[in-house]
């Protein structure tokens, strides 16, 4: 609950939750669990029956450890809430997720920057899905038109058999800044992993993604995708890798940059490997300018040029 | 409605299109029938105004305005749109989006009515993206029915019965009939003969120019005879080029 002393802060939260696209009803709503950390202050933290949130506030930060017990299957999203409202601030993020078998659930991340003109915001998550569990995580950031921040997202996790691990990293409000994101899934037997990336990279932002999955198990299956937009000066690196360790397991790594500007750069790194018979990974990367037939079919429609290759970007992050 | 006068267009000093002369009525369904490499495609592209194509010479008149110099927003403004012979897949735009963004700013119902003209249930594909997930039989169907949400004043129609199963076909052709019965004109590219069943007039395309023009059944059998069996193809030697293409231009 919150406590008056930090009122204030609280509403300044929601109110640039609400503006980045959040819904500032969820986390009023007693069924939801939810947290909200501003800085390294705990401004509001609430579970639900079957959902454990335990925090501690940190000196940079806040370490956060979120249990979902086994079998439960719970109903509404839980919300977190990340941001530093300053121009400038450190935040580090200590996140401890355990799925327990047959749970499922659904995690909705807003991080917040809306003022950074120099920001690190650091989180580095360690996360188990139990046997035959179910995690979608969604975590989209809001990054204002200063570009000052420093994002360094990092994440380790486990998806034991027949789990299921999906992720997905928007990035499409304001500048990047600096971004160097790293997220790695081990998959056991006939588990499931989706890494999804989707950023726009603008000014000069620099951009380097690395999604690694390793299919450790019979019959496990992982995604690595990733789709970047790039305009003015902005840099992007992305690599992709997929291992596939196990008999039947199957991986993609799916990359696409488009480069919208004379001079954005984008790299694709795509690694497969298998190191066994039965196991098959596969990958496609496509760089370059938005594609001109996309471009004329909508023109054929009506659309003017740049009206169609915003809606083309658009869809690419959509 | 759309006049074709000498139309030339070279690619790396090949002729393409050679002299073609084409003229498209208001309310017509005009088929323009071709084997493959004949020109067809490029003539919908040259009229469009896609694929950095522009004419090497002649004009091509559209309610009797010069288009040549056009965008293809523009033209498309002007009321000409093209279905693609292979239209493009767009991620994250759904079949919603595409068929809304005409200027007409159709509702869902008359949407769902598009749709289901060229037989797709609206509830199974409204909220598909128009990606790699559709079948090439899908997406073909998906840009007849844009067309059909956009009602432009000029509709072609580049080999729309490609990729498209034979039990698909009557439905196809009855949701053309049905696109220039509310008012569009129809130009109609195709190697089909059974396809131009449903023109007023068709012309023949050989070697970058239009051979003969005539009804549909007359220039089926003639294409057929002629056209078909020819070993020759777009190097015509049963007349003179210049002698078909006059004669063309006469019944044009």
């Amino acid at each position: 609950m919150v406590s008056g002393s930090i009122e204030k802060e609280y509403a300044g939260m929601v109110e640039a939750y609400e503006k980045a696209g959040g819904d500032k009803d969820s986390l009023a709503d007693k069924d939801t669990a939810k947290i909200v950390i501003h800085e390294n202050k705990v401004l509001s933290s609430d579970g639900v029956s079957g959902i454990k949130i335990e925090t501690k506030e940190l000196e940079n930060g806040v370490d956060v450890r979120l249990i979902i017990e086994e079998g439960v299957k719970v109903k509404k999203p839980v919300h977190l809430c990340f941001g530093v409202l300053p121009e400038e601030g450190l935040q580090e993020i200590i996140l401890k997720v355990d799925a327990r078998d047959n749970s499922e659930v659904s995690v909705i991340a807003h991080c917040i920057f809306p003022n950074a003109v120099k920001v690190i915001h650091k989180m580095d998550a360690d996360i188990e899905i139990g046997i035959n569990a179910k995690f979608d995580y969604k975590e989209t950031h809001y990054h204002g038109e200063f570009g000052g921040i420093e994002l360094i997202p990092k994440a380790k996790i486990k998806v034991n058999k027949g789990g299921v691990w999906q992720s997905t990293f928007a990035l499409s409000e304001g500048l990047v800044g600096k971004m160097d994101y790293d997220f790695e899934v081990f998959c056991q037997e006939d588990s499931v992993a989706e890494l999804i990336v989707k950023v726009y990279g603008k000014g000069n932002d620099d951009i380097k993604i690395l999604e690694k999955i390793h299919l450790d198990g019979a019959g496990a299956r992982g995604l690595a995708k990733s789709r970047l937009v790039l305009g003015g000066k902005a840099r992007a690196e992305v690599r992709g890798e997929t291992y596939g360790n196990a008999p039947h397991s199957r991986g993609h790594v799916d990359c696409i940059e488009l480069v919208n500007g004379s001079e954005a750069r984008a790299t694709a790194v795509p690694i497969v490997s298998v190191t066994d018979e039965t196991a098959k990974v596969t990958h496609e990367a496509a760089i370059g300018s938005v594609d001109r037939r996309q471009v004329e079919t909508l023109m054929a429609r009506g659309l003017d040029e740049d009206r169609a290759v915003d809606i083309i970007v658009k869809g690419i992050l959509r | 409605m759309l006049q074709v006068d000498e139309l030339f267009l070279k690619l790396d000093g090949k002729p393409i299109i050679n002299g073609m002369n084409l003229q498209v009525k208001k309310g017509e369904i005009h088929g323009v029938l071709g084997e493959n490499g004949t020109g067809k495609t490029t003539l919908a592209y040259l009229i469009m105004g896609v694929n950095n194509y522009k004419p090497t010479g002649g004009k091509i008149l559209f309610e009797g305005q010069d288009i040549g110099e056009m965008s293809v927003s523009q033209r498309a403004q002007e009321g000409i749109s093209l279905a693609w012979q292979e239209p493009a897949r767009i991620e994250g735009l759904t079949v919603m989006d595409y068929l809304s963004l005409s200027g007409r700013n159709p509702g869902i119902k008359r949407i769902s009515e598009c749709l289901e003209m060229v037989g797709m249930e609206p509830r199974r594909y409204l909220d598909r993206d128009i990606d790699n997930t559709l079948s090439g039989g899908e997406r073909k169907r998906i840009e007849l029915a844009s067309i059909m949400a956009m009602q432009p004043k000029l509709a072609i129609l580049d080999e729309p019965d490609s990729g498209i199963d034979i039990v698909s076909l009557p439905i196809l052709l009855s949701s053309m009939m049905e696109l220039n019965k509310q008012g569009s004109s129809i130009l109609l590219i195709t190697h089909s003969e059974q396809m131009v069943e449903i023109a007023d007039r068709v012309s023949v395309l050989c070697a970058g120019s239009i051979l003969k023009t005539g009804p549909p059944e007359e220039m089926s059998t003639w294409f057929k005879e002629n056209c078909q069996s020819c070993v020759h193809i777009n190097e015509p030697v049963f007349e003179s080029l210049s002698e078909l293409i006059r004669k063309g231009k006469n019944s044009g």
